[in-house]
């Protein structure tokens, strides 16, 4: 989501310390460096403590390995690949290691980003080398330990699933070298592995919580039960930020099972009423017999066909700067007859993660505990600890295993947390369960903003864009967030161009500028973000160019690319090879689109038809560079789901509109993304072999399938798309 | 709202008695009584409860079931299979049970299924099809069961489904569904009137 | 309020709840069975399916009164058959799952899919799972599984 991190890197040094648990066998940990004193202590043994955790690596008596996950498990498969590259390192029994998600705590913050999060497509890229380091430290410890014990070199030692070899035949497991290999010094530098010694690295390797999820064992957030707990669901306002006028709540308390109903604030400067009961049924039944009266004045209502006239206005002018290279006078000397003017408009999008959204909290007065399935456990936890007038530090906080998320999980202002946490305090003593419905979460905001983007297309008379105008329109999405001073620069939002304004295409005249205008509508980054829309206009009208040009579209786009936009050529040769030998039968086309995003080059072909007035999606080719693959099964399959979500976008159900500031669109009625008989039949994935450091996965296969399909389209009826999502074709 | 609908039936009946007239005129059965007019009235008013939602959404032409007032098609991709009643993983009595849940707004009955292909009464379209073609459909024993007409009355009269459509529930919403524009009661009248007077139907416009 | 014995994985279960509370909540906050899962409420995404006699059914829209004595099988139960088992193995062969809270639904489709139809065509699976939303959008790893839970079936 996030996409340019480095301005947020906190830069911190880190160092581990080992200890041995009572229970028996290492825990190694690790701290933040703050100076250069407490560096002194670092062998010290403070008192153990329950909260906050601290650990990493836990190796048990009975040998297995349990490896702290320091970001949320939402589908990505980071639970499997960042315990694979610790154990690839540590060189530990993969049939032993168990992945936990790591609760809130200083140390599993994202190195990189500064919080504990997960965004930006960047688990792997910026966890990559510091569970490499963790790995490799313990398992120099383990080896010392044992090289000590039989009294040998430890260059002399060698080790293979959880067990050090020693040169005269001796072996001993970790779990027995555990103890002594918490007396052993850290080491302060470590030689991490060739990619040829890699033994997990590189492999497909099967996730570790597919049992779990395929037996209903695995519990998510919302399937936690405490002792005591009751159910909360809250009527939210039906204009975003409204107030409650007057309710009554008489035929509510009269369902067995309410135990409170009260008025609580939420989002926006607007106030909701609470139902709170023993369990969810009662609790939603009670909300539907409220009698709320609402407080409409002074907020904005909404209306997304008045937003569209707006932003089509306003897509005529010139916004805040994006890009600008050449003259901007360029396209206007271009004969009209050589001049594309395209307008294009995208809906707001839900991201309606198959888990409605909820959060646990119990508050007991000096302290509280909450259990979430968060994308920011940082700014989550300190939400919940200012509602409660608390330290962050007295708000333990467990990381629940999430039912997608798609950005919806990371939301800077933690309006499910603080509504839960607002409950909880009224509620002190008892656990409480906010479940936010499918209708709360449909209709509830927080969405892809809608966008309208205007190009003007001066084409050069070798085909190529000679002169290139584009305004884009829609609402910024970091705006008053803690991103904005990062991500803003001269009231440009950086999200809402990203793929545009960089792209990796050559165009000499080149100017880019967006407009943000203010609306009452909660927006958010949407997988992808930015390049949902930015990667649509772009590869469509290159397409477009491409088939003026009578050009071969992978041809016309190599023709266009920056000499060393080396991820997208790469992708485009294995496209090209992979889908070269493509027959198509009559009345399906082939549409292509490659776009880069989150430094990893993806590219794509489908194989489309149309079909009861659908289109068909027969097949799907993906070739993908993303540096060195650290699971290559996960990454198949990120690429091959990537792409049905991205789907989202053009399925006639995939809209959010409002009228009178109301959302018109329920559940998954109204709101309905792409199922079976949408995806494509079949998806191959290709992935482009690198030694480069590992980039993102999770964003990346959004972009490209809308524009693949709709050049296919194009090619089918001699239509342009410019409206999503596709209602008619 | 429903003294406009009622009036347009009036207008649309005497329009179809008239065209029965003519057409019929001409014909060799040149023997337009009295009942036989009263038969058409009757059967414009059928065909105004045939063609409401609550009973066209499942006389399909296509693969698949509608819903709502606006006989949008039916959400989740449910699909008709080859009885009629879904596809196993996804059969109609997947949700819908022997009876409305109105907590949930789902509506149910008894053995809830779709009309098979010979009996819709709209087009691939989902246009509803013409007085004239429903009314020989309907009456088409090669397509309606091999009902005659007292069979058919005693259908309207007792079938659970055809029921269904006075008492079709809440809406998930919590709000009533829409019924159609005569009660039970006068639909089976006017369906004895239009079997009494032999089943007449309009001339095909 | 009113008490309810139901059958579920072959095991009779006595509740007492609101006879309007749907199955998918009595399983879940009566029952402790929180394999099914609740996605929508209204039908429209099956997270919810279970089989009620062996009708893939979802459960969060059937009243709990409205099940009598049919039985009912749950994704905690469904490994005990032979096609409920394969199901699940393949599903895992196959990795087919990535954030999971759409499976217990996709596998119990499928398990009714391919108890009627052993060896399903392309429009078979399309239409029989027509109802099961993945927001990850895992289809593609479903169909797999599903053609190679088919084969190991036979």
């Amino acid at each position: 989501m996030i996409s340019h991190t480095k301005h947020l890197s906190l830069n911190r040094r880190t160092f581990l310390r080992v200890s041995s648990v009572a229970a028996g066998g290492l825990l190694v940990s690790l701290y933040f460096h703050r100076g250069v004193a407490q560096e002194a202590q670092t062998q010290t043994q403070p008192p153990p403590k329950v909260y906050p955790p601290d650990a990493f690596i836990r190796i048990t008596p009975d040998g297995n390995i349990v490896i702290q996950v320091n970001r949320l498990e939402f589908g990505q498969g980071v639970h499997t690949a960042l315990p694979m590259v610790l154990a690839d390192e540590l060189d530990a029994d993969w049939t032993h290691v168990v992945a936990q998600l790591a609760p809130a705590a200083e140390i599993y913050k994202d190195p990189v980003f500064g919080i504990q999060m997960v965004g930006g497509s960047g688990s792997i890229a910026h966890s990559f080398q510091q569970y490499r380091e963790l790995g490799a430290k313990t398992r120099a410890m383990l080896v010392a330990a044992a090289a000590n014990r039989w009294n040998v070199s430890p260059a002399q030692c060698r080790t293979e699933a959880s067990v050090v070899f020693g040169p005269g035949g001796q072996k001993a497991s970790y779990a027995d070298l555990a103890s002594d290999a918490a007396r052993q010094a850290v080491p302060q530098t470590v030689r991490l592995k060739n990619a040829s010694e890699f033994r997990l690295i590189g492999k497909p390797v099967r996730r570790l919580d597919s049992k779990p999820k395929c037996d209903g064992s695995l519990k998510f957030g919302l399937d936690l039960d405490l002792p005591g707990m009751k159910v909360a669901v809250v009527a939210h306002p039906p204009v975003f930020g409204a107030k409650v006028k007057t309710f009554d709540d008489k035929e509510a308390r009269a369902i067995e099972g309410v135990r409170e109903v009260f008025q609580i604030p939420v989002n926006l400067g607007g106030t909701g009423v609470a139902v709170v009961a023993d369990k969810f049924w009662p609790a939603k039944q009670a909300r539907d017999l409220l009698k709320i009266e609402w407080d409409l004045s002074g907020v904005q209502a909404a209306d997304t066909s008045e937003l569209l006239t707006r932003y089509r206005q306003l897509a005529t002018t010139p916004g805040h700067v994006a890009a600008t290279r050449g003259d901007e006078k360029a396209l206007d000397q271009i004969p009209s007859a050589n001049r594309i003017i395209a307008e294009f408009e995208f809906p707001y999008l839900a991201h309606a993660p198959m888990e409605p959204l909820n959060t646990t909290v119990r508050f007991d007065g000096d302290r509280a505990e909450t259990w979430a399935g968060s994308q920011f456990q940082t700014f989550d936890q300190m939400a919940i600890a200012e509602v409660l007038g608390l330290t962050p530090e007295r708000v333990s906080f467990h990381t629940e295993m999430a039912g997608g998320g798609f950005g919806r999980r990371a939301v800077t202002d933690s309006h499910i947390q603080r509504e839960a946490a607002v409950i909880a305090k009224r509620m002190r003593g008892t656990p409480v369960k906010l479940i936010w419905t499918r209708e709360d979460d449909v209709q509830g905001g927080y969405y892809r903003p809608m966008h309208v983007h205007r190009v003007e297309v001066g084409i050069g008379p070798d085909g190529l864009p000679a002169a290139w105008r584009h305004v884009i329109v829609g609402q910024s999405i970091l705006a008053g967030t803690p991103f904005a001073p990062f991500l803003i620069k001269n009231g440009l939002d950086e999200t809402a161009v990203e793929g545009a304004a960089d792209t990796h295409y050559v165009i000499p005249n080149f100017h880019v500028s967006a407009h943000h205008p203010t609306v009452n509508v909660p927006v958010l980054w949407w997988r992808s973000v930015g390049h949902t829309h930015t990667a649509f206009v772009m590869e469509t009208l290159i397409d477009e160019l491409a088939t003026h040009a009578k050009i071969d579209p992978i041809a016309y786009r190599r023709k266009l690319l920056k000499p060393d936009s080396h991820k997208l050529r790469r992708t485009l040769d294995l496209l090209e090879s992979k889908t070269a030998n493509w027959r198509l039968p009559r009345g399906r086309a082939k549409g292509i689109a490659c776009h880069e995003s989150f430094d990893t080059g993806v590219a794509c072909a489908v194989e489309v038809s149309i079909e009861n007035k659908r289109s068909k999606i027969h097949r799907a080719t993906v070739a993908v560079d993303c540096g060195m693959a650290v699971n290559p099964l996960t990454i198949e399959s990120q690429f091959q789901a990537g792409i049905g979500f991205g789907l989202t976008q053009l399925v006639s159900g995939g809209a959010i509109t409002l009228k009178n500031g109301r959302v018109e669109q329920r559940n998954f009625d109204g709101f309905a993304p792409p199922y079976i008989v949408d995806a494509p039949v079949d998806i191959d994935v290709h992935i482009v072999p690198s030694t480069e450091a590992p980039t993102g996965c999770g964003e990346p296969p959004v972009p490209v399938i809308a524009p693949a399909v709709v050049n296919a389209l194009a090619k089918l009826t001699g239509k342009r798309y410019r409206t999503l999502p596709l209602i008619n074709i | 709202m429903s003294r406009i609908r009622s009036i347009a039936l009036l207008i649309s009946a005497a329009l179809a008695c008239v065209s029965f007239m003519l057409t019929a005129g001409s014909a060799t059965r040149a023997e337009p009584s009295v009942s036989a007019m009263q038969g058409l009235s009757a059967w414009e008013q059928v065909y105004s409860v045939l063609t409401h939602p609550r009973c066209i959404n499942c006389h399909t032409a296509t693969s698949y079931p509608q819903q709502g007032d606006d006989r949008h098609r039916h959400f989740a991709n449910a699909v008709r299979g080859p009885a009629n009643t879904g596809v196993p993983g996804l059969n109609c009595s997947s949700c819908h049970q022997k009876a409305n849940a109105d907590s949930t707004g789902v509506p149910g009955g008894h053995n809830w299924h779709l009309a098979p292909l010979s009996m819709k009464w709209q087009d691939e379209n989902d246009r509803p099809l013409s007085s004239a073609m429903v009314c020989r459909s309907l009456k088409d024993r090669s397509k309606n069961h091999n009902l005659d007409g007292p069979a058919l009355l005693k259908h309207h009269e007792e079938e659970a489904l055809v029921l269904w459509a006075w008492s079709p529930g809440r809406r998930p919403d919590g709000s009533m569904r829409t019924l159609p524009p005569l009660t039970h009661a006068e639909f089976v009248a006017a369906t004895r009137r239009w079997v009494e007077a032999g089943m007449p139907c309009p001339a095909e416009r | 309020m009113a008490t309810y014995r139901l059958n579920i994985n072959g095991r009779q279960r006595e509740v007492t709840t609101d006879p309007s509370t749907p199955l998918l909540w009595v399983l879940r906050e009566d029952l402790k069975m929180t394999g099914t899962k609740y996605g929508c409420g209204i039908s429209a995404c099956g997270a919810c399916t279970v089989h009620v006699d062996g009708v893939a059914t979802r459960s969060c829209v059937v009243p709990v009164s409205m099940i009598d004595d049919r039985p009912i099988v749950t994704i905690e139960g469904i490994g005990a058959d032979p096609v409920g088992r394969a199901v699940q193995n393949a599903w895992i062969d196959k990795d087919v799952v990535q954030c999971g809270y759409c499976q217990s639904g996709q596998i119990m489709s499928a398990v009714a899919l391919l108890k009627r139809r052993p060896d399903p065509t392309d429009l078979n699976i399309d239409e029989s799972m027509g109802g099961n939303l993945c927001r990850c959008a895992t289809y593609v790893r479903i169909r797999e599984a599903i053609k190679s839970a088919a084969k190991q079936v036979k």
